[in-house]
């Protein structure tokens, strides 16, 4: 199954409520056509808004503009623009069998039941459902819940899939699993995707762009990698991923800070702080260090070590380590910091 | 000791219930007793519930027909009301809920005064079966209309309503297609209430009757109040008759269990393939 892709844009499209909640600053955005766009933020960002927005289920300020490719969709309600929609709790329809749910966007539109069938079927085998297909929605599970939600948005051959934090209702292992089949599913159907979701680890593994949100406003809209590494502020990399601040006063040499004295590249900006991801440090022997601390927690994580080492700076640092090195807590422990972890900070710094 | 309790909480439950259902069966026994005055050693007969049949028979089928009117008034005006009422939860909203329950919360009697006052004068309709279906829609509306609200919001109505407008479903698709069949269960059990109480109705009826539109309860009361002991007695077992298995149904569908979901799921099944 593959559908007709179209590109979204939202021109200065805001929305208050009648009780004087600003929900979205007035904002403008592109979305291209098969693009899967991720909005990330924390609770009331004005995530779910502006899908919300795209979907007819709200319309924007006066003034504002939505466009499904050339065509001006800014009046017209949900039940005309043609989406498909998933949302966070699924809304299935209780009184029908799962294939009376996937059917029921194509006997709204009153397709020759031969049509509806070969098209259900082909979306019960899609999302591996053909054994389900008669089963009442009760009696699902909510990993295959999630699938009928998403087959029945996709029945009717949407311009636009809508999804609101459609991964949320599942407990973590499943999460996990569903995500690398939807990625799979959203790639083989090349729709154009809008994505709602507070998970950042969803959100780097679905998006082809991630759109960060807070308090109505667009902070940042990059690929995954330059969300994660390019920040446009310290906003968004403390929404993406854990950060740490080291601080300490500016020196010809660097940034001299509790643990010791941090080597900063020729021609950096005088700084009085210093940002670090947890995998941009690496753990070497005390006496070969920059910076010097004691491990005040160790949290063994399979994977890797997640280390809080104290006396490098005011507050614990929060470090990562890889491999099977398994410090105590009371251990000496020195640090490097790599040289690319500097890049992120001049960002910051201008952006302050 | 747990056992002593459980045994004694039993003995008490049946003492309650002896005490309230006893007078109930000497009555129904009463109406099939030859003379009451001898006891039922005097002999069993039918001649008293034939008797209310052959005085009473117009007031008991006027009172299943105003049943039905009520029935129909509530669902057509009830059902929208309910869902649009658990629409929106604003201020107003509230306020005309509270406002609707009022005459289940004041004397039947009070409102049925203001309803001749208000109406008395208009001879025709004052003297139809229709102002007594009136009164009724009055005093049932508000227990449809909260049934059909509860249920509304307890299947998260707007979220399933949503879904189906982003398949491209109209406000009447939506209606016939996802909202009515899930709401079912509570305008069953609201239509079932309707019935039950407008066939129970006494307060407000007997202020509103007129000789010929007499109904079940006004009649019993006429009956105990003018008539021998036995046939007031028998009218009570013919309106058992008619009301027990009213409330048996009324029960088993405002609990309805997973089975009886599976069920009707399982009948829309068919109605859809047929």
């Amino acid at each position: 199954m593959k559908l007709d892709a179209i590109d979204i844009t939202l021109q200065g499209c805001a929305k208050h409520y009648p009780n004087g909640h600003r929900a979205l600053q007035p904002t403008d955005l592109s979305i291209g056509a098969g693009e899967t766009l991720v909005l990330l933020g924390p609770s009331g960002c004005g995530k779910t808004t502006m899908l919300r927005l795209i979907a007819g289920l709200e319309s924007p300020d006066a003034g504002g503009r939505i466009l499904f490719g050339s065509d001006d969709v800014t009046r017209r309600s949900i039940e005309h623009r043609q989406v498909g929609m998933v949302f966070q709790n699924y809304a299935l329809f209780p009184n029908m069998s799962v294939r009376q749910n996937i059917a029921y966007g194509l006997r709204i539109r009153k397709a020759p039941a031969a049509e509806i069938k070969r098209s259900v079927d082909e979306l019960l085998a899609l999302t591996r459902l053909t054994d389900f297909a008669d089963r009442s929605i009760a009696q699902l599970s909510g990993g295959q819940r999630q699938r009928v939600a998403l087959a029945r948005a996709l029945a009717p051959q949407p311009r636009v899939l809508l999804l609101d934090e459609p991964l949320t209702a599942l407990d973590t292992q499943l999460r996990e699993h569903v995500r690398g089949e939807m990625d799979r599913l959203l790639r083989q159907l090349g729709v154009t995707t809008v994505y709602v979701t507070h998970d950042q680890a969803e959100a780097m593994a679905l998006g082809d762009r991630i759109v960060v949100m807070s308090a109505g406003r667009i902070e940042q809209i990059g690929a995954p990698r330059e969300i994660y590494h390019r920040p446009a502020n310290l906003a968004v990399a403390r929404f993406i991923g854990t950060i740490s601040q080291i601080d300490g006063d500016w020196t010809e040499q660097g940034l001299l800070c509790r643990g010791g004295l941090l080597p900063a590249p020729a021609g950096t900006p005088p700084l009085r702080q210093f940002w670090l991801r947890p995998e941009d440090a690496i753990v070497v022997p005390p006496e070969l260090a920059h910076l010097r601390g004691t491990v005040a927690q160790a949290v063994f994580l399979g994977e890797r070590t997640r280390l809080s080492i104290a006396g490098l700076s005011n507050e614990p640092v929060t470090v990562d380590i890889t491999g099977r090195f398994a410090p105590v807590v009371g251990d000496a422990i020195g640090i490097q910091i790599r040289p690319e972890a500097w890049q992120a900070n001049l960002t910051y710094a201008e952006a302050a | 000791m747990k056992k002593f309790l459980t045994a004694l909480q039993l003995v008490i439950t049946l003492l309650m219930v002896l005490f309230l259902v006893v007078p109930v069966l000497m009555s129904m026994l009463a109406g099939v007793t030859d003379n009451y005055a001898h006891g039922w050693r005097s002999g069993l007969t039918l001649r008293w519930v034939q008797q209310v049949w052959e005085l009473y028979h117009g007031a008991i089928g006027l009172s299943i027909l105003i049943a039905l009117a009520t029935l129909a008034i509530t669902l057509v005006v009830g059902v929208p009301a309910g869902y649009a009422l658990s629409r929106s939860r604003n201020r107003l909203a509230r306020w005309l809920e509270g406002l609707m329950v009022l005459p289940v919360a004041i004397p039947g009697l009070a409102s049925a005064l203001a309803l001749l006052v208000m109406y008395g004068s208009l001879t025709a309709f004052r003297t139809s079966a229709w102002f007594i279906v009136v009164g009724h829609v009055i005093f049932t509306l508000p227990f449809m209309v909260r049934s059909v609200t509860a249920i509304c919001l307890g299947c998260d109505l707007k979220t399933l309503e949503e879904g189906a407008a982003s398949l491209g479903a109209t406000f009447w698709q939506r209606f016939t297609t996802v909202v009515l069949p899930n709401i079912r269960p509570g305008i069953l059990a609201g239509a079932l209430t309707v019935v039950t109480l407008s066939i129970g109705e006494f307060n407000l009826t007997w202020m509103l009757h007129t000789p010929t539109t007499q109904t079940l309860p006004v009649g019993l009361a006429d009956a105990y109040a003018s008539m021998r002991l036995e046939i007031g007695s028998a009218y009570t077992l013919i309106f058992f008759v008619m009301i027990v298995p009213l409330l048996t149904v009324l029960q088993s569908v405002s609990k309805p269990t997973g089975q009886q979901r599976g069920q009707r799921t399982n009948r829309m099944k068919q109605d859809q393939t047929a």
